[in-house]
């Protein structure tokens, strides 16, 4: 077909193509309506929804951490509070040259290796615009070194912050604890919605055990954000609530005291008030510094402290778990009272060893040639421990295990610090149990002067010569002495808790009892009678020897021909003054002799600085 | 409106300054006022940049240029180009293929040294300009060997630039081109022939797509798939709009677009920032612009004085259409991601030039139109 023939019908080609048109019109409308129909239906009906979904987009919710709580001791003498403390931060989208700004940066300011890698792993995950720190803990000079050459540094800034503080450092510490950065393992077991925004958290001690009152409540504050997570303003916010003060029930002027009295030392020493339970000094030498571990300490100082021989990270007082030694007699004695078995006039021969009937073995009395005749006032007052091995055996593990248990030994005395450990109050059951193994009467025998299985912790030491003060009163130790809402001010006092008493038939036990014990001090041949003379108020005590290895039955115990490490700890226990018992001290120290020679004068200087306010 | 609307002949004898200067005052002021609002809009989506701004006056004010240039030339010089103008389209897209410059995966450029150059924006024009040339003198409704000629004049390029890949641009020289033949009369039994065709080879269609094209599909079903990865965009948009509401947030104040979780904000999802900030009722005021335009561009085209020009224009005029709802449907979720601006919102583009030229053409359309006297 050839064009030039066609013919062409303008008209009917005219309505055609309008025709086609109109169809197109209506068809733009059509499409046109289906666009308003949606439109209406996100801009109408589902506008609710939409308008929620635009606020979840750019509201965000942000954690501000509240202070964490002071902790003062019993006189209000800071122990933990918050400084303000610098940190370096680098915001990475205003860094040019990331590496060569650190490297400027390391001239003006110390840099670890540490610093560095934590710093480069955060800042990958990071976004850029947030800030991201480099150097916590800046000195006041490398401020000012840093301040001075700000100009130098787009993007690099030093921040103000509150971290915990120990203004006295290394004291009751093992009472205190620390705070450090909470770590993703600490996370998983707390509130984590209140933690957002906390850097620290309690790791020991009473920080630990108070976290929750330390804390406070987490504070909220609604932003206004970018699609970046960059924050433009803020539209509400609800401040966050302070943690509680604390007021220890420490002295922290007796807590210093009892340190320095032990000295270089390894040991523990306990000082409460019988009458309340307060603990006025908890001592576990050697001690530490908490400082460091807030910020996170240096590995090679960790190491340091770590592998001390003399451990000065483990909680002797709460952990420690020793032989009681000869300082359970008293203990012992009241139970031969109360059974029957023993009065303060009959009496027993000492020959310097017991052998149990039928047997050949000696069990061997510390003083070689024996004490002779001794009643139970001469066999506390000197330790004689032939008398004891003849009142164990009569009393039999059963019931001494039962009498010893009324005063707490073998359980935790629920001290309001975490990490206490029971000790060990051995008894046939326990001996089947855990050993798969009978019980032995000479097993019997040296648990009535505190050896064999037996093991107790100074705390343990300390409560139960409390409540022997107490005629029997138990107080659950404690360490809170008032909170104190730090919006008002008001002190809330911490009520003292008594537990399940020891109750005797005859009390007037506790006197016979409690005067051999005056009669360790006070009396001529007392074992402890060197701190008596002198003393200006009258003290009731009981030393202890707890041997660290077992002397073969003819071998004697020689203190300079073996190791140190192998010496016998030396133990005391004693309240005063004796008619109205204000403090209760138990001193245990590791490898330290003797407990008339060593334990005592500590335990002495304790007292003195309570009771005399003497300083050392 | 009436006055706008018709225009018959006294009415052509009373605008006689349009006639001279070969410009339609309705459309002209139509587009004037698309673009005053689009530099509104576009001032608050690029987070209030001036500079941003001027340079899109800048391009606006190169694409009304070009329009008036284009109104100027007379319907019978450009049927006599078309031809030309078509083949060396071809060559260019051929040039591009082979020699074109990479930018963002796709080859689309071609480097003149003066100027970069898109030859499938040339395409956009000289598409529909070369069916309509191709049937200016046959008889209508087309038989099936010109429908088949058409057809191939349509494909050749269509390919070509789908090649690219293009998607956006592909289609509207599809459409362009079909739109042509539609009005020439295309008939309706090959029509649903054609569509039923369409529809069983669209699987074959998915096999030839490229990855990021058959991932806009999946995420056009489901954008919840992928909420922070390829769905973000639409997920994001519907949100805007939504909660825009009634009456929109008010200018400046879309939290969306404002604070950066609209992407492609200032470009082709330009319309999410004019739904949150003016709400439906800003969209139904740009859309009785658009309206109009496309009314108008039909009406010229139904005015039109011989078959060349009245399938160019109806052509053109429907191609506009395209755009707006090809766009608005992604961007409100009806549609799937395409690569096509917002026309006269959206920033950047040399697409803005093309499609005033094209306007230029249905002024040009209609203001040469021998006039018969009173």
């Amino acid at each position: 077909m050839l064009r030039q023939l066609t013919l062409k019908d303008h008209l009917f080609e005219y309505h055609l193509f309008s025709n086609r048109a109109i169809i197109l019109l209506v068809l733009c409308g059509v499409l046109s309506l289906v666009l308003f129909a949606r439109l209406f239906f996100l801009q109408v009906v589902a506008h609710d929804h939409f308008t929620t979904l635009s606020d979840d987009n750019r509201v965000k919710l942000q954690a501000i951490a509240p202070n964490r709580g002071l902790i003062y001791d019993r006189n209000g003498i800071l122990l933990a509070d918050n400084l303000p403390s610098y940190r370096l931060e680098i915001t990475a989208e205003q860094v040019d040259d990331m590496p060569s700004t650190l490297t400027a940066l390391e001239e003006i300011i110390e840099i670890g290796e540490a610093d560095r890698s934590r710093f480069e792993k955060l800042l990958g995950r990071k976004p850029r615009f947030e800030a991201v720190p480099l150097r916590f803990h800046l000195s006041d000079e490398e401020v000012a070194r840093f301040s001075v050459n700000r100009h130098r540094f787009p993007g690099v800034d030093i921040k103000a912050g509150l971290a915990r503080h120990y203004p006295l450092g290394s004291l009751a510490v093992h009472a205190l604890g620390y705070v450090g950065r909470i770590d993703e393992q600490a996370l998983k077991n707390l509130d984590s919605s209140n933690y957002n925004g906390t850097s620290y958290i309690g790791k020991t001690g009473v920080e630990k055990t108070y976290e929750a009152l330390l804390h406070g409540t987490v504070g909220v504050q609604q932003v206004e954000t970018t699609a970046q997570g960059r924050v433009l303003r803020v539209l509400d916010r609800k401040p966050p609530v302070p943690g509680e003060n604390l007021y220890l029930t420490l002295d922290s002027r007796l807590q210093a005291v009892a340190e320095q009295a032990l000295a270089d030392y390894s040991g523990s020493a306990i000082a409460l008030d019988p009458k309340s339970g307060d603990v006025l000094a908890l001592v576990s030498q050697p001690t530490y510094d908490p400082n460091p571990f807030v910020n996170g300490i240096d590995y090679a100082d960790y190491k340091a402290l770590r592998d001390n021989e003399k451990q000065p990270l483990f909680n002797r007082a709460l952990r420690g778990q020793y032989p009681p030694g000869s300082t359970v007699k008293p203990f012992i004695g009241l139970a031969g009272l109360e059974e029957g078995i023993t009065s303060s006039h009959s009496s027993t021969y000492c020959p310097g060893f017991y052998t149990l009937p039928g047997s050949s073995r000696k069990y061997r009395d510390w003083k070689r040639g024996g004490h002779g005749t001794v009643d139970l006032n001469k066999a506390i007052t000197q330790s004689c421990d032939v008398y004891f091995y003849d009142l164990a055996l009569s009393l039999g593990i059963d019931r001494m295990h039962d009498y010893l248990q009324h005063f707490g030994f073998g359980s935790r005395t629920g001290i309001d610090i975490v990490g206490e450990l029971p000790g060990l109050l051995p008894s046939p059951a326990w001996k089947r149990q855990r050993r798969g193994e009978p019980w032995f009467p000479g097993e019997t025998i040296i648990t009535g002067i505190g050896q064999g299985f037996f093991l107790v912790t100074p705390l343990q030491l300390a409560t139960a010569t409390a409540t022997l003060a107490n005629h029997g009163r138990r107080m659950r130790p404690s360490i809170i002495h008032a909170t104190q809402d730090p919006g008002s001010d008001a002190l809330q006092p911490h009520r003292p808790e008594t537990i399940e008493s020891v109750s005797i038939h005859h009390p007037e036990n506790w006197d016979i009892v409690i005067q051999s014990m005056i009669d360790v001090v006070h009396s001529a041949r007392g074992t402890a009678r060197k701190i008596g003379i002198g003393s200006p108020y009258r003290i009731a005590g009981k030393t202890g020897t707890a041997q660290v290895f077992g002397l073969k039955e003819e071998e004697k115990y020689d203190a300079e021909a073996i190791a140190e490490k192998l010496r016998d700890h030396a133990l005391f226990i004693a309240f005063a003054p004796v008619d109205d018992p204000q403090i209760v001290v138990a001193v245990i120290v590791e490898n330290g002799g003797g407990g008339s020679s060593t334990a005592a004068p500590i335990a002495s200087k304790i007292l003195d600085g309570y009771l005399l306010d003497k300083p050392l | 409106m009436s006055t706008l609307l018709s225009n018959n002949r006294e009415d052509a004898s009373q605008g006689g300054w349009q006639h001279r200067l070969h410009i339609d005052a309705p459309l002209l002021l139509a587009l004037l006022g698309v673009s005053v609002l689009g530099l509104i809009i576009l001032y608050s989506a690029g987070g209030e940049d001036v500079a941003l701004v001027e340079r899109q006056m800048l391009r606006l004010a190169l694409a009304f240029a070009t329009m008036i240039a284009v109104a100027q030339i007379p319907p019978a010089l450009l049927l006599r180009f078309t031809p030309w103008v078509f083949a060396a389209g071809i060559l260019l897209l051929l040039a591009v293929l082979v020699g074109g410059e990479a930018s963002g995966g796709a080859r689309r450029w071609l480097d003149l040294y003066i100027v970069r150059f898109q030859p499938s924006e040339m395409m956009k024009l000289a598409v529909p300009m070369m069916v309509a040339w191709y049937l200016a003198d046959v008889r209508l409704p087309p038989n099936r060997f010109q429908l088949i000629t058409g057809g191939v004049l349509i494909a050749v390029p269509m390919l070509m630039i789908a090649k690219q890949p293009d998607l956006g641009t592909a289609l509207l020289i599809a459409s362009a081109g079909f739109f042509v033949l539609f009005l020439a009369g295309l008939q309706w039994r090959l029509l649903i022939f054609l569509t039923g065709l369409a529809t069983a080879t669209a699987p074959l269609l998915w096999h030839f797509m490229h990855e990021y094209q058959r991932q806009r599909v999946i995420t056009f079903l489901n954008p919840e798939n992928d909420p922070l990865g390829a769905g973000y965009h639409i997920i994001q948009s519907k949100i805007a709009i939504g909660s825009g509401g009634l009456y929109g947030k008010g200018w400046l104040n879309g939290t969306q677009s404002q604070l950066d979780f609209l992407p492609e904000r200032s470009t082709d999802f330009i319309f999410a920032v004019l739904g949150e900030e003016f709400g439906f009722i800003g969209i139904l005021g740009l859309f009785a612009f658009y309206v109009f335009i496309v009314v108008r561009g039909i009406l010229i085209a139904i005015q039109a004085q011989d078959t060349y020009t009245r399938l160019l224009a109806g052509s053109l005029a429907m191609t506009f259409f395209v755009y707006i709802i090809v766009n608005t449907g992604m961007v409100t979720g009806l549609l799937p991601v395409v690569g096509l601006p917002l026309p006269m919102i959206s920033y950047g583009g040399t697409s803005i030039v093309t499609l005033m030229a094209s306007f230029g053409i249905l002024m040009s359309i209609h203001t040469h139109r021998k006039l018969l006297p009173a």
